[in-house]
């Protein structure tokens, strides 16, 4: 099935090119503009856009991030494409002429590692439940990238994690890591913690005014992990979604969201609410200004509402 | 020359013919299943028409395929027999029917959905007129042909039936979870296991609204059900049977009601 809708979107290509050379939209090649943007020294994020993956956007949703190593840079996470890892795999050679040394995946979630592939030769790291998440459900992620993305993903095959890493202080490629083994956004969420800097590599268990994702949420370890990140007490949070933190506000941000979607949605199913009228419930106006909103708030209702509703109604018979 | 092309005219009107209709509609949605489906799903009926009045709500897009979210409201068209909600594209398109009875015609639902579709709730007022509403929602697929998540834990058979739910008085409402696996049969060696009919009866047994339930009503199927506030039953009993014979039988009641 994948390979087939692969196939049918080279094929697509190909005539475009090929029988209609003239057309605007064949010579319109679509192509990411990635920024290296300073996030301290020897480092860099590529800062995604708080929207949902679009035909627009590419999937370019999340942040990434380079770190100066020994033989060349650190990537954390690869982005949602292979398009997404060439274009990133070429800022780094603008920033470190050695390129990319070695690859870290926060999580399972496909913008975070679709980008590996371009990787394939370094080695790419993750917590062992992460490699064995990509490895299940990395092809049901590209089925759903492929009709989301379109062109965007062509020729993106899935390469998951290879490399286990374990919690505790660990050097990648001459760097100094904590590296703290987490879990709430997804059963396996990687933080990671910048001996150097102090700077806190959240992954997608912080997000900054940008509406955190639930799709394999558990919000009560969630709400664990980022008391947790609190006490790192770190200098600066880079987030999985959204601008850097230099403040230290995004963490109570994402808790307070969290939060008030546990108790809204509980309170919803305690006073007999349908999902889509719990979906058309006016949001606060401090999360409606968030990215992706109310598109995000919805998407969660339809994953964490039935659970909820089951926990919170008696039992009948 | 002319001989092949009057074939192939005469052909393409045999194809037509076959989704002819007595009363020809425009289809808001301009989905290519409409008429097949005026046809065989509501037996071709003289008096039908779109009514913006039925107001069917679900989500743009189906997040999670094997729980789509539907909300039908037929209160503005008064006097209502039944509710026939389905999918224009889908294995088996019939997802429910509702018979509002003494409830109101209106009802929240989750469906499987297996590709983007137009959603359809036919509503027959007593005097026999058809009146449909519609929605269109976008879909990953695969909503139908997936296996239950029911057999994952080992003790589905203690959960068979399992109703959770509750009544509330003062918005006129009742909630009902029903434990049950739903299997559609389009999963490879897993045979169809649906439940089949949901009867809702007041203390006495006397019937209040029924549920006929098709194979893409959601696993553990939930339902809301809706009533005037002051015309609200304290507890209604929920009955039923799926397709292997099991039977189903709760109370949902308002909290405290010790009826």
């Amino acid at each position: 099935m994948i390979t087939t809708r692969r196939r049918a979107c080279a094929l697509i290509g190909a005539t475009a090119t090929i029988g209609l050379p003239n057309l605007p939209f064949a010579q319109a090649r679509l192509s990411y503009d990635l920024q290296p943007k300073p996030a301290g020294p020897g480092i860099w994020m590529i800062e995604g856009s708080t929207d949902y993956f679009s035909m627009d956007n590419g999937g370019a949703i999340v942040n990434c991030v380079l770190l100066q190593g020994d033989s060349g840079l650190i990537v954390i996470d690869t982005g949602p494409s292979r398009r997404f890892g060439e274009a990133l795999a070429g800022v780094a050679r603008t920033l470190d002429l050695r390129g990319v040394s070695a690859v870290v995946n926060t999580h399972h979630h496909p913008d975070h590692f679709f980008g590996n592939q371009v990787f394939a030769t370094q080695p790419i790291h993750a917590l062992g439940d992460t490699i064995r998440l990509a490895q299940d459900e990395g092809d049901g992620f590209a089925d759903n990238m492929y009709r989301l993305l379109g062109d965007w993903m062509r020729g993106t095959e899935v390469v998951p994690p290879r490399n286990v890493l374990d919690g505790g202080e660990v050097t990648i490629d001459g760097r100094a890591f904590t590296v703290l083994p987490l879990s709430g956004h997804t059963a396996a969420d990687m933080a990671l913690l910048d001996q150097r800097s102090g700077l806190l590599i959240a992954g997608d268990l912080v997000f900054h005014d940008r509406a955190p994702t639930t799709p394999s949420a558990d919000l009560a370890q969630w709400s664990a992990a980022l008391d947790t990140l609190e006490a790192t007490n770190a200098a600066a949070i880079l987030p999985g979604h959204g601008p850097l933190d230099q403040a230290g506000a995004s963490i109570a941000q994402t808790r307070a969201y969290l939060d008030w979607l546990n108790t809204t949605l509980r309170q919803s199913a305690r006073d007999g609410l349908d999902m889509i009228e719990v979906m058309q419930l006016p949001l606060p106006e401090r999360f409606a200004a968030m990215g992706a909103q109310p598109d995000e708030y919805q998407r969660s209702v339809s994953h964490l509402f039935p659970d909820i509703e089951l926990a919170v109604l008696p039992r009948a018979n | 020359m002319l001989r092949p092309l009057l074939a192939a005219l005469s052909l393409a009107t045999a194809a037509a013919a076959a989704d002819d209709v007595r009363t020809p509609l425009t289809d808001p949605l301009g989905s290519g299943m409409w008429s097949y489906h005026q046809k065989e799903l509501l037996g071709d009926p003289l008096d039908i028409r779109f009514d913006d009045r039925v107001i069917v709500q679900g989500p743009a897009n189906a997040e999670d395929t094997v729980n789509v979210p539907l909300l039908v409201d037929a209160t503005a068209i008064g006097d209502v027999e039944e509710i026939r909600i389905f999918a224009d594209y889908g294995p088996i398109p019939h997802i429910l029917t509702y018979h509002p009875g003494q409830a109101a015609p209106k009802i929240a639902l989750r469906f499987k959905i297996d590709q983007a579709t137009a959603i359809r709730a036919a509503v027959r007022s007593a005097d026999g007129a058809w009146h449909v509403g519609s929605t269109y929602i976008d879909a990953a697929g695969g909503g139908c042909t997936a296996a239950s998540h029911a057999y994952a834990s080992d003790d589905w058979e203690e959960r068979l039936g399992m109703i959770h739910g509750q009544v509330w008085a003062d918005t006129g409402r009742a909630r009902m979870i029903v434990d049950h696996p739903m299997d559609t049969g389009l999963a490879d060696g897993i045979p169809v296991f649906i439940i089949e009919t949901l009867d809702i009866s007041d203390t006495q047994g006397q019937p209040i609204a029924r549920l006929d339930l098709h194979e893409p009503v959601n696993e553990d199927p939930a339902f809301t059900l809706y009533f005037e506030p002051d015309a609200t039953p304290e507890a209604l009993r929920i009955t039923g049977r799926d397709n292997n014979g099991n039977d189903i039988d709760g109370l949902i009641t308002v909290a405290g009601y010790n009826g």
